[in-house]
């Protein structure tokens, strides 16, 4: 076996009694060899964090100048004026639904994984294989679901239509996420539930959901972040008779209007003016996934503060 | 209403056996909804695919030519570029990811880590639309600099030709995958490296082994399947990408040995034609790449699956 043979002391290392006790030169190569694996180490690291502060500072830079309070509170008017109110709530409004939708779903997955089924039931292993499956769905794969599922029968796009899409993407995350959270509840608290002869239901309630309330709200805000920035179930469920105006009715023959998709057709545009407008929803867009991202990590830090003492 | 702990009577006993069946019945029936959603989605996607699925067969995973006027549609390039998109993106991506597992599990300071770990996670936070954006406008320059470079030193490989006029390329695709799937990887595979139990990890330092061979002695044959299980989870989230891809590869079918070359994918093509189809066959063809994206998805899912409960077995065997 190479691996054990690789740490051993070769046999050039068999301790010679007389030897000096300092570094020969094949330690000195291995502790350079070792410095080396962790100075490329800590520049993969520094790298990835750089082309984070790149990608970031590229849309801020090239965002900024776009972004004004009329940006944010006028509708776009021709191809290139204008901003992006009518996007904005838009796509609030999708991700609140799809969300909506998620969320309840994905907590009853995450209890009947903990409570109803037992860790080694089939029905739990095909319910966590399809979660799995389901996560690793390609999301334009999920449009195309919600296509054929809505808008064929429909004939349109819909508001809905990408709700549902962007529900089906976040199902699977707030599913895993509310599991993992619900099995660390302590087991002490449904069998103290338990011995109070207290029903299954109450049990679950008021003494393990408050428990895990946090973490779940955690996976629930990352979903929901991650549902935010998804484009292509809109693209083919929600994009092409989004107008100028604020639309806010789901079921409407106009879709509604929403981020993701005003960038992208906005960049297509050969205008100068429309891709600094791009830019400047790029910005609001990035800005909401981060802020979401940094709320779910101090939920979570709170939450694991409250459930260690 | 009586308070969420009233002292059961008769009556509170039976409404906590009806309250235990409906709540066994809605976590029952969620469950079933996520089944029954993927066989649907299966469905749906068969269902619309059958045109072009009638029509074509199973050549159309080896035919080239992709001309919707005349009725013809192979994947042939689709699956070509995206298989060569998503391998480049490992070969980058699984290095560097497993580097900074590394660094973030063994040694980096807490104060450090808990600082980086969060950033790097946060690359898989930005959203696709973001990154094909900002690859397009950032990224296509900078490959359009970087490229002739890269074709002088390694021309003599077939992988780095001609540099192309624009940018936009296969090469692009890659790069902005690589970052996309940089986080997952190194996120997993530093969860991963936490878990070796401190003692082999000491162990081996007390042999005298260094940092570095603690890791390729330890830390990596540990880890092996749990990472390998990461890496799946990277390369299917790669070759699903749709629309970052689309901005930055140029939507040509045509498979070139060069990385410099224009290229597609079957997920950039879905979204760079879905809107603008202009036959029935060709909205079936999109929909029969979507099958085969299906295809691909469940199996890395699955394969990971399997890798990583292997892993578990091993892991509980020591």
């Amino acid at each position: 076996m190479s691996a054990a043979s690789d740490i051993a002391l070769g046999d050039s290392m068999l301790p010679d009694p007389t030897a000096p006790l300092t570094a020969s030169g094949n330690l000195r190569r291995r502790a350079a060899v070792s410095r080396l694996v962790e100075l490329s180490a800590t520049g993969a690291a520094l790298a990835a964090v750089a082309v984070l502060a790149i990608v970031v500072y590229g849309v801020i830079v090239r965002g900024a100048s776009a972004l004004s309070l009329s940006f944010v509170t006028t509708n776009p008017s021709g191809l290139a004026g204008g901003g992006i109110f009518n996007s904005l709530i838009g796509s609030l409004e999708i991700v609140a639904l799809g969300a909506a939708l998620a969320v309840p779903v994905g907590i009853l997955t995450g209890l009947y994984l903990t409570e109803f089924a037992g860790p080694q039931s089939r029905s739990a292993g095909a319910l966590k294989l399809a979660l799995d499956m389901m996560q690793g769905l390609p999301t334009i794969v999920v449009g195309l679901f919600v296509y054929g599922l809505i808008v064929i029968p429909q004939h349109h796009d819909s508001g809905l239509a990408g709700a549902i899409a962007l529900a089906i993407i976040m199902l699977p995350l707030i599913a895993r996420s509310s599991q993992e959270v619900l099995l660390l509840v302590p087991g002490t608290l449904r069998e103290a539930a338990d011995a109070l002869g207290v029903s299954r239901w109450r049990t679950v309630l008021g003494v393990i959901l408050p428990t895990a309330m946090g973490g779940i709200l955690t996976g629930a805000i990352l979903a929901t972040a991650r549902g935010a920035g998804e484009t292509a179930p809109l693209l083919i469920c929600d994009s092409i008779f989004n107008p100028n105006t604020t639309q806010l009715n789901p079921f409407s023959v106009h879709g509604v209007p929403n981020v993701p998709m005003f960038i992208y057709t906005s960049f297509d545009l050969p205008l100068t003016q429309a891709v600094t407008r791009a830019w400047g929803a790029a910005f609001a867009l990035l800005t909401f996934v981060l802020l979401a991202n940094i709320l779910a990590r101090v939920v979570l830090a709170r939450s694991r503060a409250k459930m260690s003492g | 209403m009586p308070g969420l702990f009233s002292r059961g009577g008769k009556r509170a006993r039976r409404a906590g056996r009806l309250g235990d069946r409906i709540l066994f019945a809605l976590c029952a029936l969620a469950g079933l909804l996520v089944v029954l959603t993927l066989v649907d989605v299966a469905y749906q996607l068969i269902s619309n695919a059958n045109p072009s699925i009638s029509r074509f067969g199973l050549g159309f995973l080896v035919h080239q030519r992709w001309a919707p006027f005349f009725n013809v549609e192979g994947a042939a390039t689709l699956i070509y570029g995206t298989v060569v998109c998503s391998l480049m993106a490992l070969v980058l991506a699984t290095p560097l990811g497993i580097a900074i597992g590394l660094y973030l599990s063994m040694m980096a300071s807490p104060r450090v880590r808990v600082t980086v770990g969060p950033l790097v996670e946060m690359l898989a936070a930005v959203p696709s639309i973001i990154y094909g954006f900002w690859g397009l406008i950032v990224l296509v320059p900078f490959v359009q600099h970087l490229e002739p470079g890269l074709h002088g030193a390694l021309g003599f490989i077939p992988l780095f030709g001609t540099p192309s006029p624009t940018g936009i390329s296969v090469f692009a695709a890659g790069l902005v995958l690589t970052i996309m799937i940089l986080p997952i990887i190194s996120a997993l595979s530093r969860d991963l490296f936490m878990t070796v139990p401190q003692d082999l990890k000491d162990g081996a330092a007390a042999l005298g082994a260094t940092p570095w061979e603690i890791i390729r002695g330890i830390v990596l044959p540990t880890t092996a399947s749990g990472v390998t299980a990461a890496v799946v989870l990277g390369l299917g989230r790669a070759l699903g990408e749709a629309i970052a891809v689309a901005l930055v590869i140029g939507d040509v079918s045509a498979i070139h040995a060069s990385l410099f070359q224009t290229g597609s994918t079957l997920a950039e093509r879905i979204a760079n034609q879905f809107l603008g189809t202009s036959t029935k066959l060709q909205g079936a063809s999109l929909f029969y790449c979507g099958v085969i994206l299906l295809v691909i998805g469940m199996l890395t899912s699955a394969g990971a699956r399997v890798i990583a409960r292997r892993f578990d077995v091993a892991r509980t065997m020591t």
